[in-house]
């Protein structure tokens, strides 16, 4: 075995060249294309090539799959206009050529400002496709490891997948930790005490919460591992979303704010979860959080 | 933004890989677009930088690379975003060595 790879240090190609069949990578609209933003360079900003995503075909474990990866040094993974196409235009053809499951390394802020509507627009398009491909019998699995998180209208993109796989490292939420500190003030949200970004927006409170389905080491193999479990049991089995699975979402999130809206850190969250040794919750490694958040996480 | 060109004559090694990207549009890094292309055996390279201004420093590192690698008939594309001499000239290497290992 070779040496574990970091999904979080490592690039968006990186990744997609770690985490399926080598070489099996097939670009849609690869970078020589240049299918770049239109907007940026009216700004005087850098363009990238490939709009800060690359989307195509791979083979994860030897499953043929549609994929995209976002790459968060570009913009924070801002989904521009170009780039939300880009993710658009994979699930629509996801559906159109019947495939088995998208999966999405997702590592984004969010809209990217900087194209304001366009970007807005794009993000809303990205969920409606994606709900539209679920719809369709196409499983999605989002990935969630990067230092840029998911946040904003990619949190949400996430959270409309069928599965979520997130390592301790990555982050999910809708406000990041900056933009509450803005509007409602230090005193409600630091965002320069790191151990409490990462206690709240981080894979262990979002796996306690039942808002990611699987928690894995920042190693792309353990990634893949826990993808390609997604992948195979979904397969063949009902995607959609249902009525029953929002009623359920629904509930949940009531008793969250019911049991624990009043609680003022992660921790104590965690203690009122009856999690043992609550406080010492961030020092576990993978395997033995998982073992002790067994029977007291929240969601399926 | 500004954009610099440079064009390099008779080069003698040509690539025959397909297109290949390296790097990535963050700050102090760039991505460097690498293929073949039919240049007359030329090596022609674009840059579009956000850092103005250093046109002579560009050219100096452009005539390096083009010294250590004589490329011929190859088009080379970058986005920059204040990536140092050295990091543009690693890059490069990089994405020639890139080429090199997929012919290989």
């Amino acid at each position: 075995m070779s040496r574990p790879v970091s999904y979080q240090e490592a690039t968006a190609r990186e990744r997609l060249q770690h985490l399926f069949n080598a070489g099996s990578f097939e670009e849609f609209l690869p970078p020589s294309e240049r299918i770049t933003s239109p907007h940026l360079p009216q700004l005087n900003a850098p363009v990238a090539f490939d709009d800060g995503v690359a989307v195509g075909r791979a083979l994860l474990g030897g499953v043929p799959v549609y994929v995209a990866a976002q790459e968060g040094a570009f913009m924070g993974g801002a989904v521009g206009e170009v780039h939300g196409a880009k993710l658009v235009g994979l699930l629509r053809k996801a559906v159109q050529d019947k495939v088995a499951a998208v999966v999405l390394l997702v590592e984004s802020g969010g809209v990217r400002l900087h194209e304001a509507n366009a970007g807005l627009i794009a993000v809303s398009e990205v969920m409606r496709a994606l709900l539209d491909a679920r719809d369709a019998g196409v499983a999605v699995i989002v990935l969630v490891g990067g230092a840029n998180g998911a946040f904003g209208g990619m949190g949400i993109v996430t959270r409309c997948a069928n599965v979520v796989i997130m390592s301790e490292e990555g982050r999910l939420a809708m406000s990041g930790p900056e933009v509450i500190e803005t509007a409602n003030g230090v005193e409600e949200f630091d965002s320069r005490d790191r151990a409490l970004v990462w206690r709240t927006t981080g894979g262990k409170h979002r796996y306690l919460l039942g808002d990611c389905q699987r928690i894995v080491a920042d190693d792309v193999a353990a990634f893949r591992a826990a993808a390609q479990e997604a992948v195979a049991a979904l397969a063949g089995g009902e995607t959609a979303l249902t009525l029953e699975a929002l009623e359920a979402e629904q509930k949940l999130l009531a008793d969250r704010l019911q049991n624990y809206g009043a609680l003022p850190d992660p921790i104590d969250i965690w203690s009122a979860m009856q999690m043992p040794d609550a406080a010492n919750i961030p020092m576990m490694d993978a395997d033995s959080f998982i073992a002790a958040a067994a029977s007291h996480r929240q969601g399926g | 933004m500004e954009t610099l060109n440079y064009r390099f004559e008779q080069g003698t090694r040509r690539l025959t890989a397909g297109p290949e990207v390296v790097g990535v549009v963050g700050s102090g890094n760039l991505e460097v677009l690498i293929e073949p292309a039919a240049l007359d055996g030329a090596c022609s390279i674009e840059i579009t930088t956000a850092a103005v201004g250093f046109g002579q420093i560009w050219q100096a590192v452009m005539h390096d690379f083009h010294q250590r690698w004589l490329l011929a008939d190859t088009r080379i594309s970058i986005n920059d975003m204040g990536a140092t001499p050295a990091v543009v000239s690693l890059r490069m290497d990089q994405a020639v060595e890139t080429m090199l290992g997929g012919a290989a």
